[in-house]
């Protein structure tokens, strides 16, 4: 049966790898095909690019990343951040990424997600979903996180799924850079609401909260950015957290 | 010189470079000339069943691929897998190449579809390269799956039902999943068929 994915994420501004918090003070980590190359070897399941360069420059080099990426890499690779059209869509997949992520413009357009599915499959469409609690329900966030686009998160997903995502990217922007664990809540109702696969994302803090994620929800796969680009938790690490927890993982990486 | 069949469907920098890294030369090509000179032919694709056979016959390269088929190492994979055989059945009922006899069947399982994601193989029986593979995951993302007889099938994998992962008969090989995407297991596959196809 299919195992559960560990999956590094990527934030690349203007060719960059780079961690801020909460958006401010960017720090470059280093290159990002030479990063997403290692986190291939170490056993990364699948890679996640997100792409937040403001300038047309910055998206033009995200291209020649993942041409590169796909000519060293040898895991499946996503790559958003700013996808706004089909024309976006295309540019990715022919530079090689296996599937691309869409967030703000598939909340003001959500036929954008069955052009890309009509087009190029569904298994290539990620449809990425920023929730934030409000009152009692969550509310879909755009722009980085910054924009409550006033939609209910639990019917959204619902929605991406019936014009053709393939995946839903789900991040609780609640528990996003708190490192304190996944959003197990709202990860559970997410997965509750769809029979597509979604993968959690938003307050990995150490690698049992990886197997606590995997154990408590239905959830597909896990992401995390700092805890391994900060060289605190290798991916092994994870991955052994998570066997020992029982989770079916791919055992790869060093060996 | 290894030729990556050229036909419009999928990126195949990752398998190119798969091979590259194996230390053998690569071309990605559609011409017929280069096809006939190759040392081995990797057939590549994503897409549907139906577009990939149109590409293929647009470009006149059915025959060619049979002919090949029947004298050189020959490697379909994912789509390129399914179009080895006789008939799909993906966009309408298709013709594929022939080369394997069964068709190409949508799934029957009770799970999610597309069947995607990293998943173990299953590979039995003495004098099977493929039997080293045993338990190793492997990627995988497609929801039409072969049926062909069992004497063809190296290895698969259980998705609510038994999926046809590697087939072979004699110097040609078929691999469902993306060997390009499988990590250094992957490269290994690759390579064993490498020094299979030639016996």
């Amino acid at each position: 049966m299919i195992v559960k994915r560990i999956i590094p994420c990527l934030d690349v501004k203007e060719g960059k790898v780079v961690k801020g918090t909460n958006f401010v003070s960017l720090r470059e980590l280093g290159d990002p095909v030479d990063m997403a190359s290692s986190y291939s070897r170490e056993g990364a399941d699948e890679i996640i690019f997100l792409d937040i360069s403001a300038t047309n420059e910055g998206r033009q080099t995200m291209i020649d990343i993942v041409k590169k990426t796909a000519e060293t890499v040898f895991v499946p690779f996503t790559v958003g951040g700013g996808v706004k059209s089909i024309d976006d869509v295309t540019r990715l997949l022919q530079a090689g990424a296996d599937k691309v992520g869409m967030n703000s413009a598939a909340v003001a357009n959500p036929s954008l997600i069955r052009e890309a599915a009509d087009r190029f499959g569904s298994q290539c469409v990620v449809v990425a979903v920023d929730a934030k609690r409000i009152g009692n329900s969550w509310h879909v966030m755009t722009h980085g996180g910054s924009r409550d686009s006033g939609k209910d998160a639990l019917k959204w997903v619902k929605e991406a799924e019936l014009q053709g995502a393939g995946e839903i990217l789900l991040t609780s922007v609640d528990t996003d850079g708190v490192k304190d664990g996944f959003d197990l809540e709202l990860t559970r109702a997410v997965v509750d609401s769809v029979r597509t696969p979604v993968i959690a994302s938003g307050g990995c803090g150490k690698p049992e909260h990886f197997g606590e994620v995997f154990r408590k929800t239905g959830v597909s796969a896990a992401l995390a950015a700092s805890i391994f680009h900060e060289r605190i938790y290798s991916i092994d690490q994870v991955k052994q957290s998570c066997a020992e927890q029982g989770v079916d993982i791919r055992e790869a990486g060093l060996f | 010189m290894i030729a990556i069949v050229d036909y419009g469907m999928g990126n195949v920098a990752s398998v190119s470079t798969a091979f590259r890294k194996l230390g053998y030369e690569v071309t990605i090509t559609d011409d017929r000339e280069t096809l006939q000179k190759a040392t081995h032919l990797i057939l590549p694709g994503v897409g549907s069943f139906q577009a990939a056979m149109k590409e293929i016959e647009d470009r006149g390269l059915k025959n060619l691929l049979q002919e090949m088929a029947k004298k050189k190492p020959f490697l379909g994979i994912c789509l390129g897998m399914q179009l080895l055989f006789s008939e799909g059945f993906e966009g309408g009922k298709t013709k594929g190449l022939s080369i394997l006899p069964g068709t190409i069947e949508k799934m029957e399982t009770e799970h999610i579809l597309p069947h995607i994601g990293w998943n173990a193989l299953k590979a039995e029986g003495n004098g099977n390269p493929f039997s080293q593979f045993k338990g190793k995951h492997v990627y995988f993302v497609h929801s039409f799956a072969a049926k062909t007889n069992a004497a063809y099938i190296a290895a698969t994998a259980e998705y609510g039902m038994t999926v046809p992962a590697i087939v072979r008969r004699e110097n040609v090989y078929g691999i469902q999943f993306h060997p390009e995407k499988s990590g250094e297991v992957g490269v290994d596959i690759l390579k064993t068929f490498l020094q299979e196809a030639v016996r």
